[in-house]
């Protein structure tokens, strides 16, 4: 089989188009709209929870809540809360 | 010749194959096109009867095949495929990518004639269409040239300097089916001449060394593009690189297993010629037949056979043209954008290095299974005599179309 590959600083570094760090930029630089939660209105329903694509949402005591660095602001936690407990707010005015 | 060999009558695409399982890859994927499927049955029959130990991948279209064997590579798989034609060209986005990935694969081109009108003969119409797409690509003339090539493949791909992906390509119909005696070296000498493989030292699936592969590079900052830049000068280094590789690896199969061929550009009587044939395949035989019997006339002509494509060996063919005064150029495709055959076209750019102007005649033929014979090569050597007493002309002689019907069917 193959024999050890040397690490990657004996590779010529315009050898083949690789990364081997990754971008530290997360969602939350460049999101556009923000998720607010009603806190008096949340129920910890958990359907938010079940429904966010990145998994951003986090349990509280008493609320579920946004993990902001990870959020890329898509909404649809809004838009699937049962309780109209989560409201978009623009990044800008937040 | 320090090795026993065995002797077996086979067509081209068999010798392939025997080659290929000599080369013991990990991975083979395929979809069959005529006329490569009887090559990837004799692999799967190899691989199934346990002469070949390699994972079989039977996909859903070229397109996955080569995907596939990409990943297989990158995971430090010695790889193999094999297509053609229309296959090729539903291959085409995976297929620009490999090089640019620097993953040393190697794949047959069983060569096809390309659609429109519909055909499934022999033709390199589809070889020429990808000649720039930065694979090395490799031409064999007989049975035997092309299972000694697809082993030297290998050497040629992985070697550190290279690590580009290699194509030889074997003439449909002519050398896919047709049966000829060939020489099977003995395994452990292949192995021995192969060495351990090391595909994926550069770019890797490794958990323990994770990266990404093939970022977004470029953008209009210049930082971005100047990295793309830099990638592409390096495809190019290896690709130049490629040229004495393959000529030391041609050096070693012959010492290795007695058989030698031309690396780059094959020179077949020159000396004292007038005028030569330019071929490309397996024309090449009816051309050295057609130069035997015009020299017994007392026509010195003689034959130049481009083996190495791409890269295009400039040095070796310019040594080769310096020796005649004029020459005809054989195309077993079209190069549309210049209504010439597109070897023709790049030897007209390599003579340009020589500083000399000599007359260039481009001959269209063999398109869409049609025989090249020997008759045909008189033709070509009588048309390029005819041309050389014309002397140089500033503007491209008319393209004469061998095989061709009624009008323009050539002289």
């Amino acid at each position: 089989m193959s024999r050890p590959r040397p690490d990657m600083s004996a590779v010529p570094s315009d050898l083949s188009p690789v990364a081997t760090e990754l971008s530290k930029m997360l969602a939350g630089d460049w999101r556009a709209m923000r998720p607010v939660v009603a806190r008096d209105r949340c129920v910890k329903c958990a359907v938010c929870w079940l429904y966010c694509p990145v998994q951003c949402v986090v349990e509280k005591a008493a609320w579920f809540d946004i993990d902001l660095a990870a959020c890329k602001g898509c909404g649809i936690c809004a838009q699937e809360c049962p309780h109209r407990a989560i409201s978009m707010v623009e990044e800008a005015a937040a | 010749m320090n090795n026993m060999s065995r002797i077996a009558v086979c067509d081209g695409n068999e010798a392939a194959a025997i080659g290929v399982k000599l080369s013991r890859p990990d991975v083979v994927a395929v979809y069959p096109i005529t006329p490569q499927s009887s090559l990837v049955e004799y692999l799967s029959k190899f691989i199934a009867e346990g002469e070949l130990d390699a994972e079989l991948m039977n996909l859903e279209g070229e397109h996955s095949v080569l995907s596939a064997l990409q990943g297989a590579c990158l995971a430090g798989a010695r790889t193999y495929t094999a297509t053609c034609g229309p296959g090729l060209a539903f291959m085409f986005e995976p297929y620009i990518r490999t090089p640019g990935l620097r993953l040393p694969m190697v794949a047959s081109l069983v060569n096809r004639d390309m659609l429109s009108p519909q055909c499934v003969w022999g033709g390199q119409q589809d070889v020429m269409t990808v000649r720039d797409a930065g694979w090395i690509h490799m031409f064999c003339e007989s049975a035997q040239e092309v299972l000694d090539t697809v082993i030297m493949a290998y050497r040629i791909a992985e070697h550190p300097e290279v690590m580009l992906p290699v194509n030889i390509n074997h003439d449909g119909n002519y050398l896919s089916y047709g049966v000829a005696r060939v020489e099977i070296p003995e395994q452990p000498a292949v192995d021995a001449f192969l060495g351990p493989k090391n595909v994926n030292w550069h770019t890797a699936l490794d958990p323990d060394r994770p990266m990404a592969v093939d970022p977004l590079t470029g953008g209009a900052d210049a930082e971005g593009a100047a990295v793309f830049a830099a990638y592409r000068q390096s495809q190019c280094r290896g690709m130049q690189a490629a040229l004495h590789v393959i000529a030391d690896v041609h050096a070693d199969w012959a010492e290795a297993f007695g058989r030698r061929y031309a690396p780059l550009v094959e020179e077949y009587r020159l000396d004292g010629a007038d005028i030569a044939i330019v071929t490309i395949g397996s024309m090449s035989g009816a051309a050295k037949d057609a130069v035997d019997a015009a020299r017994e006339r007392g026509i010195a002509a003689g034959v130049i056979r481009i083996k190495t494509f791409r890269p295009f060996p400039l040095e070796a063919f310019v040594h080769a043209a310096a020796k005649v005064r004029a020459l005809g150029v054989v195309d077993r495709s079209v190069s549309f954008g210049w209504n010439c055959g597109p070897v023709c076209q790049e030897v007209l750019g390599a003579l340009y290095r020589t500083g000399r102007t000599i007359p260039v005649l481009s001959f269209i033929g063999g398109l869409a299974g049609a025989d090249l014979t020997e008759e045909h090569f008189a033709r070509v050597i009588d048309g390029t005599i005819r041309a050389l007493e014309a002397g140089p002309s500033p503007m491209t002689p008319e393209t004469v179309w061998l095989n061709a019907r009624g009008e323009g069917a050539g002289r």
